[in-house]
């Protein structure tokens, strides 16, 4: 059973099948407590590992950003306590707003309308296709994404170097020789990205298009609608809720995209490519400002806290 | 199908034609994925290889036989697979607990618990990793194999906990309530009745963090540094920096060892019925 199907069944249980209650409600209340206690324990684990290893960097990001705190020495082990001095620098660093610019052309082009609009219309061409095609067509698309991040961020980089892949392409139909990492660095990874992450906008829209009814758009069809009109009337608003939850979970899994840029352009040239995850790593491993690369970390949870709390809320909505 | 089948002499011709343009569409779009990667499978083969793809004027399983010693491959690969199965076996542990009380007791915070949760797997852990090293410093925790699982098994643990949750809530309850009139305890019903019916699902979450651990580079990269305890991910940047303008063979042939297990693995757990697309374990 797949898990989406799994958490359908979870759904209907909430509200239908009868869970244990305490066996005894008329036990004394201390007796009681010490149960639901007990059964609470095996929490335990999860809780303590959710609370050090998340909770912890978390709160210490918050922390640590009003700190000096370096890489080395003596401000590694005790760092002071410096106010605001790390979000001042930020807000008159230029790179700060150059990185957050870059960052929301790389969501946008490379997930929001590369990924997203790539991968459904895979998964509506693939309902019309051969099976064994689209089966096939599926695998290359996902072989892609189920590659070491390392991996493909190689493959990526071979494929636009100067004497890559690309230029031999372009070569072939007579095109001048582009340096695509220099020239265009923003441009190639935004491509890199939509090779690289397609595959899960895919596998999202056909497990929400296998769950269409087929009756409705084929009584669309009968009714005469064309093959524009069913998609545009029909199919895209009944998955509508699958399309803002695709958006979202795209958006927050590119947002913190690090290895494919630093391995294919390493932020550069110039800066070109450096977005808010290369950002903090570069100030605080580079130039050993732990502090200041904390603050540009807590920048960037804010942004995805906003986008995470929308999409619960919208989970939220979809189930009352 | 069925309903495509007989719904097809109706359509005739028009369905025919839009499907042979689908099939044309999907061809092309497919070779374009799988395009860059053959470039991979080339350089692998070629004594001098380069970032050109070209056809290998003679096979050659040398850059095979170059990267195969300890320092370079075996210890590297070694540390990528301790990684993998110690944040695999912390993660379905942890998530496999906490899941019984989640999945099987009505409780007033289970709602905003979960959603807590849910809140956890939305965060980027990229932006994380600057105050994780902080914390690891103060903690006395870096360059530790040990404290970097932890910490991998706890990224994964929100989202490996309602892929579990959802698994055992597929479990029927009826099952355990034999168990517990026979006095056993909800740990044994646990262990004995329960885990055994969610074996497949089980291996998903397993395969599903092994994969993610063993793939994850940011982690290792930040959190490692001493060459015995670094992971293939991060070893093979390293030897992508120092060599990457000359061994492209070499290293064509160290990515296609180290991605093997992972094709293995992903094929065996989509066999198993698992779906890697993450909304589908958070659609609930």
């Amino acid at each position: 059973m797949s898990p989406a199907r799994a958490a359908g069944a979870t759904a209907a249980r909430d509200r239908d099948q009868p869970v244990r209650e305490a066996p005894r409600p008329r036990t004394p209340p201390a007796s009681v407590r010490l149960r639901q206690a007990v059964r609470l324990l095996p929490l335990l684990p999860a809780v303590v590992l959710l609370l050090v290893f998340l909770g912890g960097p978390i709160l210490w990001a918050f922390y640590g950003s009003f700190t000096d705190a370096g890489l080395t020495g003596a401000s590694a082990r005790n760092p002071e306590w410096i106010g605001l001095d790390n979000y001042r620098t930020l807000l008159t660093d230029p790179q700060f707003p150059h990185s957050l610019w870059l960052t929301f052309l790389f969501v946008l082009g490379s997930a929001v309308i590369g990924q997203n609009c790539l991968g459904l219309a895979l998964a509506l061409v693939m309902q019309r296709a051969n099976r064994v095609v689209a089966a096939v067509a599926g695998t290359c698309v996902v072989a892609a994404w189920v590659l070491p991040e390392i991996v493909a961020a190689f493959i990526a980089y071979a494929f636009f170097f100067r004497d890559g892949m690309l230029n031999q392409l372009t070569g072939l139909a007579g095109l001048p020789v582009v340096d695509w990492l220099y020239e265009y660095p923003m441009l190639a990874l935004v491509f890199a990205n939509i090779w690289r992450g397609t595959a899960f906008s895919m596998m999202n829209y056909q497990a929400a298009l296998n769950d269409v009814p087929p009756e409705i758009t084929e009584s669309a069809t009968i009714d005469g609608a064309g093959g524009m009109q069913r998609l545009r009337f029909i199919t895209l608003p009944m998955i509508k809720s699958s399309i803002a939850t695709n958006l979202m979970l795209i958006t927050l899994l590119t947002l913190g995209t690090f290895t494919l840029i630093y391995v294919v352009t390493g932020g550069g040239p110039l800066n070109a490519s450096t977005t808010l995850p290369i950002m903090a790593y570069e100030q605080a491993f580079q130039y050993g400002d732990i502090g200041y690369g904390t603050a540009i970390a807590v920048v960037m949870l804010l942004i995805g806290a906003v986008f995470s709390i929308a999409y619960i809320r919208m989970l939220r909505e979809r189930k009352d | 199908m069925a309903a495509v089948a007989t719904a097809a002499p109706a359509r005739g011709a028009g369905k025919t034609r839009s499907a042979r343009t689908a099939n044309i569409v999907l061809v092309l779009l497919a070779a374009c994925f799988l395009l860059p990667l053959t470039w991979l499978l080339a350089a692998s083969v070629n004594a001098d290889a380069s970032y050109e793809l070209a056809i290998p004027t003679t096979l050659t399983l040398e850059n095979f036989a170059a990267i195969m010693t300890a320092q370079q491959t075996f210890i590297p690969l070694l540390n990528s697979f301790i990684l993998a199965v110690g944040s695999a076996l912390v993660t379905v542990t942890a998530a496999v607990l906490a899941a019984y009380p989640l999945s099987r007791y009505q409780m007033r915070f289970k709602r905003p618990f979960m959603y807590t949760i849910l809140f956890g797997t939305c965060l980027p852990i990229t932006a994380i990793m600057v105050p994780v090293y902080s914390l690891f410093v103060q903690l006395n925790l870096l360059d530790s194999l040990a404290g970097t699982i932890f910490f991998m098994g706890a990224t994964f643990l929100p989202i490996a906990i309602w892929m579990t949750k959802n698994f055992m809530d597929s479990v029927p309850v009826s099952l355990e309530e034999a168990a517990w009139i026979d006095g056993a305890s909800s740990m044994k019903a646990l262990f004995y009745v329960v885990l055994p019916l969610m074996r497949p699902g089980l291996a998903v979450v397993f395969i599903f963090v092994f994969l993610e651990a063993w793939g994850n580079f940011f982690v290792p990269f930040i959190l490692l540094f001493s060459p015995d305890s670094q992971p293939a991910a991060v070893s093979i940047f390293r030897f992508f920096d120092e060599y990457g303008g000359v061994a492209y063979g070499e290293l064509a042939a160290f990515s296609i060892l180290y991605s093997l297990p992972v094709i293995v693995l992903y094929i065996v757990s989509r066999a198993l019925g698992g779906s890697f697309a993450l909304s589908g374990a958070m659609k609930g």
